[in-house]
């Protein structure tokens, strides 16, 4: 029972639902080390960390930005259709496991000031860390703030409308 | 090779890549791809103030957190290894735009004349910095999900909500970069 509810505090809002019902020593971990490695050096490398590729995309006055974000999405979207259709298993031989996401205001409200401190800091939380790595340290404060702002929210989660 | 590699790499390259971390990501281990999610890890694991939203065993997304480390490692590989050594090619208007606030540096990926340690004890540093960062943390949590999660993995698996969260994101950047930004970087 304690278990079942925690699951569901842990789902509120959260997309990181998927988990493996295995138990793995901690090493296992260090896989998701390199894929972020490599995915932190593309961040730099395609200047998606750049906050003046963040303006050129909300001027409309490059295309990069979309043309990576439409074909991350087209590649996504041709992956999911390939491991349903073949149902594809983990590496540890599970099943692949998709969690719809229900509606709630919070997508509207919470996605528009989002999009506000996008273009602000030229960051969203990933390219954050990755700003920090390629030396910008006073991006950390921006980090803090950020672990700050989702803080807060947490805190007036039950007042606010979804 | 190398000279290659230390040019920007266009769209088709890096889009298609970032792609491939959906699969990668739950062939190796069930996971959804998603960054915001490990601010609230961190607020689990370091500050939950018996709040409910952080009261979870977030040990069991600890994967998340070493996703993020690797990503912080990335971009120190990335500029370390594989520096481009011209600056930063940006859009003309964007130039003549940013020239009229003062802003001529465009050697970096992060402005250096807006974003750094003194800038952070005056109002706009304060704003662009702090408040900005501030911003990204509330709205993404709010929204459940930021670029990765909603805009990559949730319209990846064909989810409306994540439609409705990523046309929100782009709204508000629009508004703040074209309406707003302005206003601030006058100060």
């Amino acid at each position: 029972m304690i278990k079942e509810i925690n699951q569901d505090v842990r789902e509120l809002d959260t997309i990181c639902v998927n988990e493996s019902h295995l138990e793995h020593k901690w090493w296992h971990n260090l896989k998701y080390l390199v894929v972020g490695i490599i995915f932190g050096i593309i961040f730099v490398k395609a200047e998606i960390i750049s906050w003046f590729r963040i303006q050129e995309m909300f001027r409309l006055e490059s295309f990069h930005m979309y043309g990576v974000i439409g074909s991350a999405v087209m590649v996504g979207l041709i992956s999911v259709f390939l491991i349903k259709k073949f149902d594809v298993k983990t590496i540890y031989g599970e099943k692949i496991e998709f969690h719809p996401k229900k509606f709630n205001k919070g997508n509207i409200y919470g996605g528009l000031i989002f999009g506000i401190g996008w273009a602000i800091t030229g960051a969203c939380p990933g390219p954050l860390f990755a700003q920090i790595g390629s030396g910008a340290t006073v991006i950390i404060v921006t980090l803090l703030s950020a672990i700050a702002g989702t803080w807060v929210y947490g805190y007036f989660r039950e007042k606010l409308p979804h | 090779m190398l000279e290659t590699i230390r040019q920007p790499w266009p769209w088709y390259i890096a889009g298609p890549l970032i792609g491939l971390t959906v699969p990668i990501l739950l062939i190796i281990g069930n996971k959804t791809f998603g960054i915001s999610s490990s601010l609230r890890h961190i607020c689990a694991a370091c500050i939950p103030a018996n709040i409910p939203f952080f009261k979870y065993e977030w040990k069991k997304e600890i994967w998340n957190l070493f996703f993020v480390a690797g990503i912080l490692l990335g971009g120190f590989l990335g500029i370390q290894l594989f520096s481009n050594p011209l600056p930063i090619e940006i859009a003309p208007s964007l130039a003549t735009h940013l020239n009229q606030f003062g802003i001529t540096d465009f050697t970096g990926l992060v402005p250096s004349e807006l974003f750094n340690w003194s800038a952070l004890f005056t109002l706009k540093g304060f704003i662009m910095i702090v408040v900005g960062g501030f911003l990204v943390g509330f709205g993404t949590r709010y929204a459940g999900g930021c670029t990765s999660g909603h805009a990559i993995m949730g319209l990846s698996t064909l989810q409306w909500p994540s439609l409705v969260a990523t046309c929100c994101f782009m709204a508000g950047g629009f508004l703040m970069s074209n309406l707003i930004l302005p206003y601030i970087l006058k100060f």
